[in-house]
């Protein structure tokens, strides 16, 4: 249940492009055709599926604070979790090379068609963001990570998959000449995201959101806020930024 | 400008319009707009950016005739990352509270496309000095989208600039509030960022035609 509360929430409410605006340029370039956008998605997810439990163990045993005490118990005090950037992105870089040798080798004509795009995965921040996601908000095994992995990767083929369709059909509409490309993309993605936010109360119940999110990003708010609580303006001000913590997602 | 030929202002000025990273080369947008609901957080962003590009080219531009061309991303990859995480342990010391709103999103520097794609077309062809401008002008024009998309959004959506309240109270009912005016709470929703950035390309384009691409 755990997993699939998970798988769900990576797919639909943390959605990769729509909710943390991750992998946004090679969603914008690459989505100019439905066929392209699947093989670069389809990379995102395998990439994503197997970067994001390796970053897991690599986080667990090696940059955490603490993390060493395997090695005995003088190494109990050591927090190498400075390191996290330049292993993540070493493990990415790695993996993203094995994807292009496999794609290179069984399907040329994805790798033709994908042409710069696949080395420049290593530096889609979806896939570094997908593990720093997994270390910051502290998922505590590696099936969840792993499940965290794949749902992100799918929520981001899904977000340019549609996008990708959109703008095909776009091209016989009438777009003012300013917007049209890259200006409508924006607009047309803006929309989808405020209507992917609809699935934010999918796995709540609609009720509440968790408390603690809210209170790590904006204490001095709460401050200047309470005295008048019963205030509605300060209760709306107050449902905005819980929003917006959402969104921001920072996890101590 | 004494100091830089004509040549070299050229390699600042243009990315600050014509030729801006955000919005005409589609680069960077990954890392900028979840961070740019305050001006604060923008601004930081920002200088973090502008901090990172413009050491990172020159270094880049001083190592570009040792560094075999089949391991050259993941060299800057290295580069980048070292820098980010000097960036990253400065935020943390200095001011944690917006080190803490930014979360992720500094380290995601590191994949920002900007660096990268400065690195690839530039630095590695160029020598320390232009590097450095180049680096200081797409970083300034980076930033100067952020800092405009941040500047509407905390203004529109919370009636503050920088965390000082500029359109009056709300709560106490003073300055516009006193006309009836609300917050759009909406500005500060991330889909907003993405619609503002819209605008701002759509302003662009109908200024400078010649940008305008045919779908």
């Amino acid at each position: 249940m755990e997993h699939l509360e998970l798988f769900l929430k990576s797919i639909f409410i943390d959605n990769m492009v729509f909710a943390t605006f991750l992998g946004m340029c090679s969603y914008l370039a690459v989505s100019k055709k439905v066929s392209t956008a699947v093989g670069l998605g389809a990379a995102v997810i395998f990439v994503l599926a197997i970067t994001v439990p390796l970053n897991w163990l690599l986080d667990q045993y090696l940059l955490q604070p603490g993390a060493l005490v395997w090695l005995g118990a003088e190494y109990a005090e050591y927090d190498l979790s400075f390191l996290s950037f330049i292993m993540f992105i070493a493990t990415i870089a790695t993996m993203v090379q094995l994807v292009e040798i496999v794609v290179e080798k069984f399907s040329p004509s994805l790798y033709n068609s994908l042409g710069i795009f696949l080395p420049l995965i290593a530096v889609n921040c979806a896939i570094l963001g997908g593990s720093l996601f997994m270390q910051s908000r502290e998922i505590p095994t590696l099936g969840l990570a792993t499940v965290y992995g794949i749902g992100s990767g799918i929520g981001w083929f899904l977000a340019i998959l549609s996008i990708a369709a959109i703008r095909e059909k776009i091209r016989y509409s009438n777009v003012p000449a300013p917007l049209r490309g890259l200006g409508i993309t924006f607009i047309i993605t803006g929309l989808m995201a405020i209507g992917f936010m609809s699935f934010g109360g999918m796995l709540t119940g609609g009720d509440e959101e968790p408390q603690e999110e809210q209170k790590t990003v904006m204490p001095k708010e709460e401050i200047n806020t309470t005295p008048s609580i019963e205030n509605k303006k300060a209760e709306e001000k107050k449902e905005n930024e819980k929003v917006l913590a959402n969104n921001i997602k920072v996890n101590e | 400008m004494g100091l830089l030929s004509k040549k070299d202002s050229k390699l600042i000025l243009d990315p600050l319009a014509d030729n801006n990273p955000i919005t005409i080369q589609v680069l960077g947008i990954c890392s900028a707009l979840a961070i740019t609901a305050e001006l604060e957080a923008s601004i930081v962003m920002a200088i973090s950016v502008l901090a990172v590009l413009a050491i990172g080219n020159v270094v880049i531009s001083l190592m570009r005739n040792i560094i075999p061309s089949k391991i050259r991303i993941i060299v800057q990859l290295v580069v980048v990352a070292a820098l980010v995480i000097i960036v990253d342990l400065i935020l943390k010391a200095y001011s944690y509270q917006l080190s803490k709103t930014l979360s992720v999103f500094v380290g995601l520097i590191i994949t920002n496309c900007i660096i990268m794609g400065r690195f690839e077309a530039f630095a590695l062809a160029n020598g320390p000095w232009r590097s450095f401008l180049d680096g200081i002008g797409n970083a300034a024009g980076y930033g100067l989208i952020l800092v405009i998309v941040g500047f509407f959004r905390e203004l529109l959506g919370s009636g503050t600039l920088l965390g000082i309240q500029v359109l009056g109270d709300p709560i106490e009912k003073t300055g516009l509030y006193a006309l009836g005016y609300e917050n759009n709470g909406f500005m500060l929703l991330s889909p907003m960022a993405l619609i503002v950035v819209g605008m701002i390309i759509w302003v662009q384009r109908s200024r400078n035609k010649a940008l305008i691409e045919d779908h």
